[in-house]
């Protein structure tokens, strides 16, 4: 049975993917390795795992402003994640969201979203209603 | 509600309406994404319709019109989807913008994108406020050694051609709060680089949010920026309360402490004020302890009691009802543990992240005079072009590159296709005295180890961390 989730109004178009999800942070510089499509961080708790076509979940954004031309970068070359969720975004992930047409959402009312969702689940992102949809 | 003059307002629920022509108020515009037309003064009152709306005066209403040209319609609609999804009511003239944008970070994408703007009529380009720029990730005096290849080069050669046609000035620096103009209290600025933006909240109490490389270039063509975050008096207002038990020594310790709060902090949103510093810091000191803060949580704002312009007393902030968190020298070590590797081979030592001081240079000059660096140890030291050219008649590069080292002009080490230059090189074990870069290269494939600066030149003579 879907279940809905309800968050703040997002960034960009509504997507269906599937989840991963860890209780970790997020910058594209820190942690990714963009060409791989893979995080490359070892301390990550993502690390080794691919983010092509994933709806990311995760805590909030750490680090630099790099990322705000980064998922565009990584848009335009087609390995890229279809949306990321977040606890709490920053500034430079919305920016980087509005420039890239990637759905980016956070602020969900039921509490942790990185315990609200599983890995592997299937999830539809719609930011402009600020909801997604569990199947 | 608002009082409107004119003409204004986005569909909103039918029936409800408000004054129009109160002569006093400014003439606003409300833009709705996909929806943007103006009625007559009808006014929301459902909560989602209240947070979809933006306040737009006359003159951000005709850029969003594309009466300003094409790159100022992009600019304003960027601005209104970010400002959309942080709750901003209206915008705000910004007096500054600064970008970082090094190809890295743009690839082929992001210099095709900057090259579209470049191709428009000049009126339509040229940014409307002073714009400058963060490092720049080749320094075309000296890539090729570095194994930076032609293709890299190109793509700064041609990014820099589109800043310029722009009206963007090549400062090249994430120190312009030391070189270039630094912002005063109470100066709205939209500014790229996180230790720029927490050294300009912290220090001169500027307010800027972290802006992007595509939002801070929105800034420069529309003069202005969403109105949330720090621009806004209650974000400014302390979250977290540290007391310091043993002031920092050395611009290493600094960041150490700044990286410990930041972990703590853990989030955009989280404003530390921190007690127990007595003695004022130097300039080179925030500036390492704001960037490693900021590098570790994300943190664009701190205040230090007695020390910071916007925090005389932990009244000012709002300090004193908060739970007081105590960093021990306990929290300092487990910082420090992972980035040790004393007696390991050293195989590049990395002054940057932020870019020298003219004070700095001087200081590694000193240190390196008379001396050599090893064989098999690389040594970089990266300043801004500005900084470079003082350096160079002080003789400061002199001393350095008869050590063996190499200053860079312009760039940042991390921010100049760290992973791939690495690689050329076979450089694996390297060695900074900057808490950030530490920080950021573990993911580049490098095992960072971090050093004072004295060490750091005493490991690149040894060829071994000392």
């Amino acid at each position: 049975m879907a279940r809905t989730l309800k968050c703040h109004v997002g960034i960009g178009p509504d997507v269906t993917g599937e989840a991963l999800v860890a209780s970790d942070n997020f910058s594209a510089r820190y942690d990714l390795d963009r060409i791989k499509g893979v995080f490359s961080r070892p301390q990550h708790a993502l690390a080794g795992q691919s983010y092509h076509d994933k709806i990311l979940v995760l805590n909030t954004a750490k680090g630099g402003v790099a990322t705000a031309w980064m998922l565009h970068e990584m848009t335009a070359r087609g390995i890229t994640p279809k949306a990321i969720l977040f606890n709490q975004a920053n500034t430079i992930l919305a920016q980087g969201a509005a420039l890239a047409n990637m759905a980016m959402c956070d602020r969900f009312e039921d509490g942790d979203v990185t315990t609200l969702i599983n890995t592997g689940d299937r999830v539809t992102v719609k930011p402009s209603e600020g909801i997604v949809v569990i199947e | 509600m608002h009082h409107i003059a004119g003409v204004i307002l986005s569909s909103a629920k039918p029936g409800i309406t408000v004054n129009v022509g109160e002569p006093q108020c400014k003439q606003l515009f409300v833009y709705r994404p996909c929806l943007m037309r103006p009625l007559c003064c009808t006014i929301p009152t459902l909560p989602n319709e209240l947070e979809a709306m933006m306040q737009l005066t006359s003159e951000e209403q005709a850029m969003l019109n594309g009466e300003r040209g094409p790159a100022r319609k992009w600019a304003i609609e960027h601005q209104i989807q970010v400002g959309r999804m942080f709750d901003a009511v209206d915008m705000v003239p910004v007096s500054q913008s600064h970008m970082m944008a090094d190809p890295e970070s743009l690839g082929e994408a992001g210099v095709a994108f900057m090259e579209n703007f470049a191709a428009m009529d000049e009126a339509d380009r040229r940014v409307a406020i002073p714009m400058i720029t963060d490092p720049r990730g080749v320094d075309l005096s000296y890539y090729d050694p570095l194994g930076q290849t032609e293709e890299m080069a190109n793509l700064e050669r041609r990014f820099i051609a589109a800043c310029q046609s722009l009206g963007i000035i090549m400062t090249d620096t994430c120190i312009n709060y030391q070189t270039i103009m630094p912002p005063v209290l109470g100066d709205h600025v939209a500014y790229g680089d996180t230790g720029v933006v927490i050294y300009s909240n912290s220090v001169c109490g500027a307010r800027s949010n972290f802006e992007g490389g595509p939002s801070a270039l929105a800034a420069g063509l529309t003069g202005r920026t969403p109105r949330y975050g720090l621009h806004l008096d209650e974000h400014r207002q302390a979250t977290r309360r540290f007391r310091v038990a043993s002031e920092p020594q050395g611009l290493t310790d600094w960041g150490v402490l700044g990286a410990v709060i930041g972990r703590k902090a853990g989030s955009y949103w989280e404003v530390p004020v921190i007690e127990g510093i007595e003695r004022i810091p130097t300039s080179d000191e925030m500036k390492h302890m704001g960037a490693a803060m900021a590098s570790y949580g994300s943190t664009p704002l701190f205040h230090i009691v007695g020390v910071t312009p916007e925090c005389r007393t932990l009244g000012d902030v709002g300090g004193e009802a908060l739970a007081v968190e105590d960093i021990t020298e306990s929290d300092l070590d487990v910082l420090r543990e992972p980035f040790g590797a004393k007696g390991k081979t050293v195989d590049v030592v990395v002054f940057a992240a932020p870019q020298l001081s003219l004070v700095e240079m001087q200081t590694v000059a000193d240190l390196c005079r008379g001396r050599k660096k090893h064989g098999d140890t690389a040594f970089l030291v990266c300043t801004a072009a500005s900084v470079y050219s003082d350096a160079e008649r002080m003789g400061f590069n002199r001393a350095i590159e008869d050590f063996g080292g190499k200053v860079l002009q312009g760039t940042c080490f991390y921010q100049q296709y760290a992973r791939e230059i690495g690689e050329a090189n076979g450089w694996k074990r390297l060695l900074s005295n900057s808490t950030k870069i530490v920080n950021i290269l573990g993911g580049y494939g490098y095992a960072p180890a971090l050093a004072s600066m004295e060490d750091c030149i005493d490991s690149a003579v040894a060829g071994r961390i000392v």
